[in-house]
């Protein structure tokens, strides 16, 4: 006689190699630790964002290690250095063609400010033609603190409801 | 070439060239010459006297309102008389100041010249390529004019697509107190350690005093 199976619970010894979780917390911890950068170098801050990659620093261990040079395939804009009014619209159109969902970091005190630079031909900050995420203080900013604002945005992805949009 | 002493080209450059007049000058000999024969003048020192490097092209605003208003000014080398020169000729125009282009003398000039026209708005005759250096392509001012604010003016993007997108302009930065500068005397002191605004005749406040 077979017995109507009553467990309502999963059962792992039926089940296999299955997790139960919430949607949101899996996409969100895939987006979290899958970051792929896009690296806006455009001075001196790039500099330290290439030493961020390197072995010392090892941005790999975040999973970020996956330089993008091509927006399609990048979702996290660091934008690193001076931008100037006739990079601005060029910094503009690459994260426009970044798939979403997209995060941007301001690398430095030029990119979240303008930096020393009060001259006519530096963006006062690249918030102005981007949204910022995360900035990071400095002139240039040391390759930690560059890990503590990729920590700080993976936190605010990791929180940030995934699907909210889509069925709110 | 032959290596030319700083007597010599003087002389000879006066000689060949009467037109030239000495140029006050607290390093190296210096000329003025008329526009006109700028360019002869640059050839010779090159093909006779041995200039085989342009060191820097550029210009001088004398401020609005002076006439002759602008002046450019060629710096030469000579790698094999170790000796500098400066030629400078004043430009006939006070708006639209046009001078030759020596690109064809020193490739080195393209550069010079471009940005020289992308900062001062000197013309050059006949460059290949006059093209904005530094700021962008159809950007209205040239921003080392005396006339044009330390801060810049609003302009739009040059990207009108972006502009609308953003909703975003060229602003003038906040000069917060400026111009800053930093002692010229070079000594360290920790109080004054921060670059100040010296001159505060004029800022983003109060405008530039007119050239009279």
């Amino acid at each position: 006689m077979v017995t109507p199976n009553t467990d309502v619970a999963y059962d792992s010894k039926i089940e296999g190699d299955i997790v139960v979780s919430r949607l949101d917390a899996v996409v969100n911890w895939i987006r979290t630790n899958s970051m792929w950068p896009m690296p806006m170098g455009l001075a001196c801050c790039a500099i330290e964002l290439m030493a961020v990659g390197g072995p010392k620093f090892d941005i790999a261990r975040f999973g970020a290690e996956v330089m993008r040079f091509s927006p399609r395939q990048s979702d996290c804009m660091i934008v690193a250095g001076t931008v100037t009014y006739k990079m601005a619209p060029h910094l503009r159109r690459i994260y426009d063609q970044m798939a979403e969902p997209k995060w941007v970091i301001a690398m430095g005190a030029c990119a979240s400010s303008g930096g020393m630079y009060r001259s006519y031909a530096t963006l006062q900050g690249v918030d102005r033609i981007v949204p910022v995420d995360v900035y990071v203080s400095g002139c240039p900013p040391r390759p930690e603190a560059l890990l503590d604002a990729l920590v700080k945005l993976q936190d605010k992805v990791r929180k940030t409801p995934s699907f909210k949009k889509n069925f709110a | 070439m032959t290596a030319p002493a700083a007597a010599d080209v003087t002389s000879a450059l006066q000689a060949k060239f009467p037109s030239a007049t000495s140029r006050p000058s607290v390093d190296h000999p210096a000329f003025n010459v008329p526009m006109s024969e700028a360019k002869t003048v640059l050839q010779w020192l090159r093909d006779e006297q041995g200039f085989d490097f342009m060191n820097d092209v550029t210009g001088i605003d004398w401020a609005e309102g002076a006439s002759p208003r602008f002046t450019t000014v060629w710096h030469l080398y000579s790698t094999t008389g170790h000796l500098y020169i400066r030629v400078a000729a004043d430009n006939a125009d006070d708006e639209n100041p046009v001078a030759p282009s020596v690109v064809d003398l020193w490739p080195a000039a393209n550069w010079h010249e471009r940005e020289c026209w992308d900062l001062m708005g000197i013309k050059f005759d006949g460059h290949p390529d006059l093209r904005r250096i530094l700021m962008w392509e159809g950007y209205p001012h040239h921003p080392l004019r005396k006339e044009f604010p330390l801060a810049g003016i609003e302009t739009e993007l040059p990207d009108l697509e972006v502009a609308a997108e953003t909703q975003a302009k060229a602003i003038a930065a906040p000069m917060a107190g400026g111009p800053f500068v930093a002692s010229s005397k070079g000594e360290m002191n920790l109080t004054e350690a921060e670059p100040r605004a010296k001159d505060e005749s004029w800022n983003e406040k109060k405008p530039k005093p007119h050239a009279d």
